[in-house]
């Protein structure tokens, strides 16, 4: 547990001093939802109206952008050949390497969430279910994540690969976030849609680091 | 029967038996493919009446839905194949799932193309975000994948290894997705063959369809073989190329090789 810990202190603090892929992902999350408006027309209603849509795809974008880097500078330096041989299981050393992700990327994308809400004119009452379903839901774009950072690690073209992997991986996310949302607003705000994003994300916290450890292993053996 | 099914799958895990068993197999699959595709046509297009509301429109389906439980169910040989790579290390589960996957692909396509163009007359839209029609979509990206990745990596072994574990965690999302898009919206109609109670088509539609349906999956297996026999060969041809190179190396003098 103590190795756990330190890892992921390693991780975070990695992410935050370094701070270019975190201020990257940001930026990109900023840049596409201002862009999205000059693409959509400026209509406030309509803005309004799909605003929790386009602020979760711009979410899910911007943290696939980071997703390459997860285990490639580890790669790079050799540390993850020590990991792997270390007390570890890499199934854990996989674990904390998602969390530092939520952590470093996920939850500041979330945080910043509903900054842009102002600008996309998102009605006051959506606030609370947007950040709730993001809280929740976001594991899962980590955990799921490491999947496609694990398989593209040793490929040409890793970075454009995982799109391609990972996306139609993140579509429960997307329908049952923004389902969620819905249904949250909707009349007696009946709650299903958040506990299945739940088990969405659980499920993900179990199966990403799995899967992703073997695909390591297979790599590193 | 387990032991019978066993031994069959340790007896091909030989792959000279593998290729002697195809090759005799082969003919006759195509054959008998060949002969219950023309006489599922000749059905659907001589026997079968047009549908009341859909009118001949209705042939399409004769394609389009043996396609789509193909589009499954070789997702699902892909999945078992991975599984068996993966866990019993068989030496031809890599080649039946490489074989498979652009096959998939390839029924994939047909069905939501088909799908489309019966949509067209009879929604008004070639293409409607339905959860059926998206999840096929989903489907499609998912063999695309399993495709990019393998073709991605120059280490064959690393490449099936990698594939297997995509293809083990898309047969565990499949499902998810499929019900996470029902619950999102539908258009599209239940299954009305495989279903409990028994089929909800007339007799005079569904033996045709049956029948095509069964027409299409020899032909399957049959370009299965086929492609998992190509894959054999061509690998024994890069194993005797390298083995040639290398002999070519060991027999040059000392300080020609540098």
């Amino acid at each position: 547990m103590r190795a756990f810990f330190a890892l992921l202190a390693r991780d975070l603090n990695l992410a935050f001093r370094e701070g270019s892929a975190l201020g990257a992902a940001l930026g990109f999350y900023l840049i596409v939802v201002a862009m999205l408006p000059l693409g959509l027309g400026p209509d406030m209603a309509l803005l309004s109206r799909i605003a929790p849509g386009l602020l979760w795809l711009a979410l899910l974008l911007s943290a696939l952008l980071t997703l390459g880097r997860l285990f490639e500078t580890d790669l790079e330096d050799g540390s993850l050949d020590v990991l792997a041989t270390g007390s570890l299981p890499l199934e854990a050393v996989v674990v904390a390497k998602g969390l530092a992700h939520w952590l470093s990327t996920a939850l500041p994308l979330t945080l910043l969430a509903p900054i842009l809400g102002l600008m996309l004119n998102l009605e006051f009452a959506a606030y609370p279910p947007l950040l709730a379903t993001m809280l929740v839901g976001t594991p899962a774009i980590s955990f799921i994540g490491t999947i496609g950072a694990a398989l593209t690690l040793r490929s040409r073209r890793g970075s454009l690969l995982i799109a391609l992997l990972v996306l139609p991986l993140y579509i429960p996310t997307l329908i049952f976030g923004i389902g969620a949302i819905a249904s949250l607003l909707g009349p007696g705000g009946s709650e299903p849609s958040l506990m299945i994003l739940g088990a969405i994300s659980l499920g993900a916290f179990v199966l990403g680091p799995i899967a992703a450890a073997a695909a390591l292993r297979a790599q590193l053996g | 029967m387990q032991t019978s099914a066993q031994n069959l799958t340790s007896r091909l895990a030989n792959p000279t038996r593998f290729m002697s068993l195809s090759a005799t197999a082969l003919p006759w699959l195509g054959g008998i493919a060949a002969a219950f595709i023309a006489f599922g046509l000749y059905l659907a297009f001589f026997s079968a009446p047009p549908d009341y509301q859909q009118g001949q429109t209705v042939k399409i389906m004769f394609i389009h839905v043996p396609s789509a439980w193909l589009a499954m169910g070789i997702y699902l040989l892909v999945a078992i194949s991975s599984f068996g790579l993966l866990v019993f290390r068989h030496p031809l589960a890599d080649v039946s799932a490489k074989a498979a996957v652009p096959l998939g692909a390839a029924f994939t396509f047909l069905a939501l193309i088909t799908g489309a163009l019966w949509g067209r007359p009879m929604w008004g839209a070639y293409w409607v975000w339905d959860a059926r029609l998206t999840s096929v979509l989903i489907l499609f990206f998912l063999y695309l994948g399993l495709m990019a990745l393998r073709s991605s990596l120059d280490d064959e072994a690393l490449a099936s290894k990698l594939t297997a574990i995509l293809a083990l965690v898309g047969i565990v999302l499949l499902p998810i997705i499929k019900f996470s898009v029902e619950w999102w919206n539908t258009l599209h109609q239940p299954a009305s063959v495989l279903r409990f109670g028994g089929p909800s088509i007339h007799a005079s539609i569904l033996v045709p369809l049956l029948v095509m349906a069964v027409g299409f999956v020899l032909a399957f297996t049959a370009m299965h073989l086929m492609a998992m026999r190509n894959e054999i060969l061509r690998r024994r041809v890069k194993a005797l190329t390298l083995a040639e190179v290398s002999r070519a190396g060991a027999g040059l003098p000392a300080g020609a090789k540098g």
